[in-house]
């Protein structure tokens, strides 16, 4: 679209405008600031990508005081998604750090003319996301609710004010909206010109038609790029490639997996109507529909998001279809036929043309940003969801922040490149997956969403017998892992129909499953935990270890140690437990998604010492959770070995036979307060052992038990989790694991410091808990995470998680509480007392349920005799 | 006690299977097809009108007809003999065996579901895209679609595509086999190296004898495209490679030294002439191998016809031999379909053929040439590769039986003379060529046995091949370019398409679509799935007499290329 707008600036008349020319016009003359002489040959920071990533990177990193950068593009500067994109900034996001991002780019955006005198066509038009069904109200109002806390004025309306709003609109199926006033629509090409432009006057070199070859790195650290027009040396990176991001990640030699792949996108221009469209009418987001309508030039662009996407370049970078780029009418008609029912009066509208812009899309819709866990310097911001222009200033900032502090001001965990590994990178994979993503985009967000293409990568070797058994799986980093198990009598075809913001359909079949871990034992197949082993020589493991954790893990042999691995900041990098198996070895047990994560940071912060190892032994062990009373008295049968608490204590590890098999590694604990043993079987012990625990448990009332009922029994304890509930910017005090901090264990560990000033100071906010107190679970709609939390009317906190407790017959949540100044809005420190001292109310989709807030997990719940783990709790909520 | 069978079945049976087929009212298929008892009950009805035309014997089988008195409009080939059976094929008498089991099976309603229906329909269909170079093809064709539905078991139909590697153009065919397809098998195998030959400049024959001579790699001569069930015998390659040798060694000596123009009308009249004499001659000489003995005695003894099109640029051959057709699909200016048959039909239908034979024998024999529509009272087309029983002196077929194998000194079949045979030969496989210059409005070429043209008109056939490409065409994106269109008309257009698409949808292969329809279509012209459902449910031993063997070639033209050569003259 913009391109139009471009052309003018540019002041360049082409013949045929259109893709053809995109990727041939290597002989246009783009912005001023595009430079056509000899490349530097060093630089601090080479970023590569003209597009609105790679500039607002480059002027965001301007702006941080780096100089010495260069970028790089291969065509012309705001070239690709960046020139074909819809031009719709839209804050109304699913997650917050997304809403962040989105509301940072609309400010900057808004200031960008001023700034450097490029018009951008920035108009505040406002939008308007309609809701055909009472579901989609409900995912419309959880935005909104979430929206308004965080400053972005929004509000749900009636069909009859969209009427007012947009004349043309067809209301009549309509049962509500949400009106998002400050959303705009603005040129994206001309934005990335913008920013290009004040990088340049910051310093930024920037050179067009330059394409970059590869990355050199020595030492998994870059050290240069090689391009078409010689070498630069360098020490950070940026892949801001789009599209090709994926291609040019795997051309280093040591290859960089940015799992991303294109779709083509298809929206249309319509000359302008009779009485022109004024240039602030709204924005139009038409989920059901699966279209989008903005102004354009007094006439109309719509496009849409189809149940059918058409995945492109699967074998990369492709002249011949890049060529073929053509308008697919047939293709679009479903899009079309949504729009004449939403407008039915522009029938009559002069067609202008249909726009082929392939968007890229990730494996979980969220884009991909951070550093290569393999390639030190190595960053990636790529992966936009066609999201590009709404992103592109605040994801821009928190690359630079991530560059130049070593961390972004917010955590973007859920955006890391680190959340994927190699096996998110097949293109097979990526190809089915993004079929899927792409309708997404528009389809209904219900809790606990799984994704159908893609799956059954990685398995555990029970996974046939458990899905006989009528397992329902859902997948976490390739990993299948049940949920729950279906009884032979219930309707299995209902059961996967279930999308739903209210009770769930499965609510009965958990409830049985938690009850038996409660009353009799239960086994959970855990295999998907990330295991890693660490052994040295010497003392070397335990010395590093001390110096990573915050826990004291010189703990006699045998002993299992919960720990966090922090950062200087004090925040959780990864939350585990570290089993001590002889004086010289250890085994760390971290959540699943932690696999690159957590490889990446040992890596980087290990000595580079032979006679230390750290080997991944996740795929080696099949894993059994053994949860409920009658564990111990199933594993004493099979093992003839007492398991009583004096012989066989809590948080304990033991090799020991099970059956036949010998060498399994018991240990007591289960995730989730229950009494009860985690078994670590090597694999081709796996279906044997799993055999024997089913026939012996057989007296003791055993049954397959899955991921939900862990949940519940973990949440209902106040058991946090890493990646839901707490993140790198969350500290051990300010989630109440003091007891996991050893701050005078004789040494230094990373994040002490920090965690030394905090304890001084106090803590500016606390994972607490709370209990849904005027909630109807069978009526009400369910809390899910990201609720926000009231506290005596104001806004404190959002949730992070929920679950309904079968003990306690009610919600609970998870989440964070802050001290937000009347005033000022400043931060202040949070104690109990504050806590305590309040009369909470938890916002679902606009509605408010009270909630008591309880910064320990209710007593009643532990009904066995107290356990080590039980006293570190009571013990450290006694302070 | 195999012949008495075979008089009792075919008494019973009706003078024509055609009739229930082709009428509307379909009183065979009155419920769903039930197992193959129902289906003869009313076949018993019919004996009325049996009697009525005598013991009048169906089995479309063959092309052969011996005892008939008459045969009222049937399209059989062969009338067989009752030992005929034995010599083809053994193990197939079918009648006795559908009779045994008349009333034993239990009616029982089976229909073939809409993929089971499909997965026999494309079971043999193949495309073939003419490569694009540089995303451009120059050749003027865009590529074929072929498939085969077979009604005897095995099918006796044949197709054979290929390109020619060492001139230009392009060589596709259709071959129906009777009495057997092992004529028309060898006949599919063999014809296209024949042309290829006689299309080669003298001085690629030497450097291809030189080769042989020497040992070394041969040039190839033809790139086929070939379905995967589409063989070629390994055990008969040698010897068919020496005859084929002996001619092109015969066209280097024949060669005169001044290198003329080779005239494809010619070429293609040699080769076909000359296969057939080969597969007359390997008959009579034998080969010491007595597998490859007998299978040369069956290849001549058994017939095949040929329709085969050389496409070399505007420059159309069609060389015909027998009664398949070679069918061109034109579109007329107004987007209409129209049909031009590009070849002859040599049966009795056609009075020049009638006049030809005539003419060739003595007036003494005018009456008994040509009986019932069939030559010599027996077979239905009047030229055809193989039938040496219609070609060779009595004194010569008896002396080859006699000498041959005892698989054929026991065939009654191969014994038999056709009756009045005074003055062989009564048939050639010499083909009727007709050139046609292609033109931008020639849009496709369909080359079909008789097995399709005797259930669909030609007018039919080309408007259903036709709509069905330019319903694919339709799949080709639409632009708006300069044109005024508003959202409204683009909706409407787009819906419309979209309709079209869906009835298209089914078939990736314009013979594939033509042959749901030859066997499908109800009496308003469209494909009704109970019916075609049926027809293919049909067991083996029953297909034959509802439908003959079905092979179909669409060759689509390209039509710019056709334009641009029109244009540069």
């Amino acid at each position: 679209v913009m391109f139009y707008r471009l052309l003018s600036i540019v002041g360049r008349q082409r013949a045929s405008p259109g893709w053809q020319n995109w990727s041939s016009a290597r002989n246009s003359t783009s912005a001023a600031e595009a430079r056509s002489m000899a490349l530097p040959t060093q630089a601090q920071v080479v970023i590569c990508g003209g597009g609105i990533m790679g500039t607002s990177v480059a002027y965001h990193l301007s702006k941080m005081g780096w100089k010495d950068i260069v970028l790089l593009e291969q065509g012309r500067l705001a070239a690709g998604s960046t020139r074909f994109c819809a031009g719709i900034l839209s804050t109304a996001r699913h997650l917050t750090i997304e809403q962040k991002m989105a509301d940072y780019s609309n400010k900057l955006y808004h200031q960008l003319e001023q700034e450097t005198g490029i018009q951008t066509g920035y108009t505040r038009t406002g939008s308007i996301f309609l809701a055909q069904t009472q579901d989609r109200l409900i995912s419309l109002k959880r935005i909104n609710s979430r929206l308004n806390v965080i400053g972005i004025p929004s509000e749900i309306i009636s069909p009859k004010k969209v009427a007012e709003l947009h004349h043309l609109l067809n209301v009549h199926d309509l049962v509500g909206a949400m009106h998002v006033p400050e959303d705009a629509v603005v040129s994206s090409a001309d934005v990335a010109l913008a920013l290009a432009s004040a990088a340049s006057q910051n310093g930024v070199q920037i050179y067009d038609r330059t394409s970059v070859l590869h990355v050199m790195v020595k030492k998994g650290q870059v050290t240069g790029v090689e391009t078409d027009k010689g070498q630069i040396e360098c020490q950070y990176f940026v892949n801001c490639a789009g599209q090709w991001a994926y291609e040019l990640g795997l051309s280093n030699e040591e290859p960089v997996s940015i799992p991303l792949h294109a779709c083509e996108h298809f929206y249309l221009l319509t000359r302008p109507l009779e009485t022109p469209l004024q240039s602030s009418t709204p924005t139009i987001v038409d989920a059901d529909g699966r279209i989008y309508i903005r102004n354009w030039q007094g006439g109309i662009l719509s496009g849409g998001f189809e149940k059918n996407p058409k995945p492109i370049f699967t074998e990369g970078k492709n002249q011949l279809e890049i060529q073929n780029l053509q308008e697919d009418w047939d293709h679009f008609e479903p899009l079309l036929s949504s729009l004449l029912r939403r407008m039915p009066e522009l029938e009559t509208l002069e067609i202008m043309k249909l726009v082929n812009c392939p968007e890229t899309f990730t494996p979980d819709m969220r884009c991909i940003m951070g550093e290569s866990p393999a390639v030190q310097g190595y960053f990636v911001l790529a992966g936009m969801n066609s999201a590009g222009l709404s992103f592109g200033g605040g994801a821009g900032k928190y690359l630079a922040e991530w560059m130049v502090h070593g961390y972004p001001s917010e955590n973007v965990w859920e955006l890391d490149l680190k959340r994927f590994g190699a096996l998110q990178s097949s293109r097979t994979f990526l190809r089915h997956r993004v079929m899927e993503v792409m309708p997404l985009m528009y389809d209904l967000k219900v809790p606990r969403w799984d994704f159908q293409t893609g799956r059954q990568l990685r398995t555990s070797p029970l996974y046939d017998r458990l899905d006989a058994q009528g397992a329902r799986w859902m997948e976490k980093h390739g990993f299948e892992r049940p949920k729950y198990f279906v009884p032979p009598d219930k309707d299995l075809l209902a059961l996967e129909q279930s999308k739903t913001f209210y009770k769930p359909d499965w609510f009965d079949i958990v409830e049985s499953e938690v009850k038996c871990c409660k009353e009799a034992v239960c086994v959970i197949d855990m295999s998907s935990f990330t295991k890693f082993e660490i052994t040295s020589t010497g003392d070397q493991a335990l010395e590093v270890l001390q110096y990573l954790f915050s826990n004291d893990l010189d703990v006699p042999v045998g002993h299992i140690v919960h720990t966090g691995m922090l950062n200087e900041g004090g925040g959780y990098e990864n939350d585990c437990s570290i089993a001590r198996l002889n004086k010289r070895s250890f085994f760390m047990i971290s959540p699943t998604d932690q696999q690159v994560h957590c490889w990446a940071w040992l890596k980087k912060h290990m000595p580079k010492d032979s006679n230390l190892l750290l080997e991944d032994v996740t795929w080696k062990y099949t894993a059994l959770n053994l949860i409920g009373p009658r564990a111990v008295d199933v594993l004493s049968e099979l093992s003839y070995a007492p398991m009583t608490p004096d012989h066989f204590p809590s948080l304990f590890c033991k090799e020991m036979s099970v059956g036949y098999a010998n060498g399994i590694r018991v240990m007591s604990m289960t995730h989730t307060g229950e009494p009860g043993f985690m078994l670590y079987i090597p694999i081709e012990y796996a279906l044997h052992v799993y055999n024997e625990v089913m026939s012996v448990g057989q007296k003791y009332g055993i049954r397959n038990a899955g991921y939900y009922a862990l949940r519940s029994l973990r949440i209902e304890k106040f058991f946090a989790f890493w990646g839901q509930d707490i993140n790198n910017l969350t500290t051990p005090l300010e989630c109440g694991r003091e007891s996991r901090v050893k701050l005078e264990k004789g040494m230094d560990f990373i994040g002490r410091d920090a965690l030394l000033l905090q304890k001084q100071n106090g803590v500016y906010k606390r994972l607490t808990m709370f209990i849904l107190d005027d909630h109807d679970t069978d009526l009400d709609l369910w809390p899910w995470w990201g609720e926000p939390i009231y506290r005596n009317g104001q806004y404190v906190g959002k949730t992070t998680s929920s679950a309904y407790s079968y003990s306690l017959e009610r919600h609970v949540c998870l989440g964070f509480v802050h001290n937000f100044s009347e005033d000022t809005g400043e931060e202040q420190v949070v104690t109990a007392d504050f806590i305590n001292r309040g009369e909470y109310e938890i916002d679902i989709a606009g509605y408010r349920f009270q909630a008591k807030a309880k910064l320990y997990p209710v007593a009643s719940l532990f009904t066995q005799k107290r356990r080590k783990d039980d006293m570190e709790l009571s013990d450290l909520h006694g302070k | 006690a195999v012949s008495r069978d075979h008089a009792i079945a075919l008494q019973l049976l009706p003078p024509s299977p055609r009739i229930p087929v082709r009428s509307s009212s379909l009183p065979l298929f009155s419920d769903a097809m039930p197992a193959p008892t129902q289906l003869f009950f009313p076949l018993i009805r019919n004996c009325e009108l049996s009697r009525i035309y005598g013991t009048a014997c169906y089995c479309h089988h063959k092309h052969l007809c011996c005892s008939s008195p008459y045969v009222p409009q049937s399209r059989l080939r062969y009338t067989p003999h009752p030992a005929y059976a034995t010599f083809c094929r053994p193990k197939e008498n079918w009648w006795q065996y559908t009779q045994g089991r008349r009333y034993a099976s239990t009616p029982q309603k089976f229909y073939l579901t809409p993929p089971q229906v499909n997965s026999i329909l494309k079971a043999n269909e193949y495309s073939f895209k003419v490569p694009e170079f540089d995303g451009k093809n120059v050749s003027s064709i865009l590529g074929f679609d072929s498939n085969q539905l077979p009604a005897n078991a095995p099918i006796e139909d044949r197709r054979s595509a290929a390109t020619c590697l060492q001139t230009r153009g392009m060589l596709l065919g259709v071959f129906d086999g009777h009495a057997g397809c092992a004529c028309s098998q060898a006949v599919s195998e063999r014809l296209f190296y024949y042309i290829a030959v006689s299309l080669l400049p003298h001085e690629t024959l030497l450097e291809i004898e030189n080769a042989v001579e020497s040992g070394r790699a041969l040039l190839p001569i033809l790139q086929w495209h070939k379905h995967p069930n589409d063989y070629f015998s390994k055990e008969a390659s040698k010897l068919y490679f020496n005859s084929l040798r002996t001619y092109w060694q015969e066209l280097i000596d024949l060669n005169t030294g001044e290198s003329t123009d080779i005239d494809v009308k010619e070429a293609l009249i040699n080769a076909f002439k000359r296969l057939d004499n080969d597969i007359s001659l390997e008959a009579q000489v034998g080969d010491p191998n007595s597998f490859l003995n007998y299978l040369v005695l069956r290849v001549a003894f058994s017939g095949a016809t040929a329709c085969v099109a050389h496409v070399d640029g505007v420059d159309l051959h069609v060389a015909n031999t027998g009664d398949s057709r070679a069918m061109l699909g034109v579109q007329e200016e107004d987007g209409s379909w129209s049909a031009v048959t590009l070849s002859n039909d040599h049966n009795a239908q056609n009075e020049r053929e009638l006049e030809r034979l005539k003419l060739e024998h003595p007036k003494s024999e005018a009456k008994s040439v040509v009986k019932q529509d069939r030559l010599l009272g027996l077979l239905m087309p009047f030229r055809a590769f193989g039938d040496v029983k219609f070609k060779w002196s009595i004194d010569l077929q008896k002396r080859v039986i006699e000498s041959g194998p005892d698989q054929l000194n026991d065939n009654e079949y191969t014994k038999f003379i056709p009756p009045n045979y005074h003055t062989p030969p009564y048939l050639t496989a010499e083909p009727e060529v007709t050139y046609h210059r292609l033109r931008p409005q020639d849009k496709f070429l369909v080359l079909a046995t008789d097995g399709l043209w005797e259930t669909m008109h030609r007018q039919d056939v080309v408007r259903i091949v036709g709509e069905y490409l330019t319903g694919m065409h339709h799949q080709q994106p639409i632009a708006v370019g300069g044109y005024k269109v508003t959202l409204g008309q683009m909706h409407g257009l787009l819906t419309e398409r979209r309709t079209k698409m869906s009835s298209v949808f089914e078939d990736q292969n314009a013979a594939t679509h033509l042959i749901r329809h030859a066997v499908g279509n109800n009496e308003f012209g469209t494909v009704d799935h109970e019916r075609l459902s049926k027809m293919l449910s049909l067991p083996e031993e029953l297909a034959r007499m509802y439908r003959d063997d079905i092979t179909i070639i669409v060759v689509q033209f390209n039509s710019h290329v056709v334009g641009a050569y029109q244009n540069q003259e």
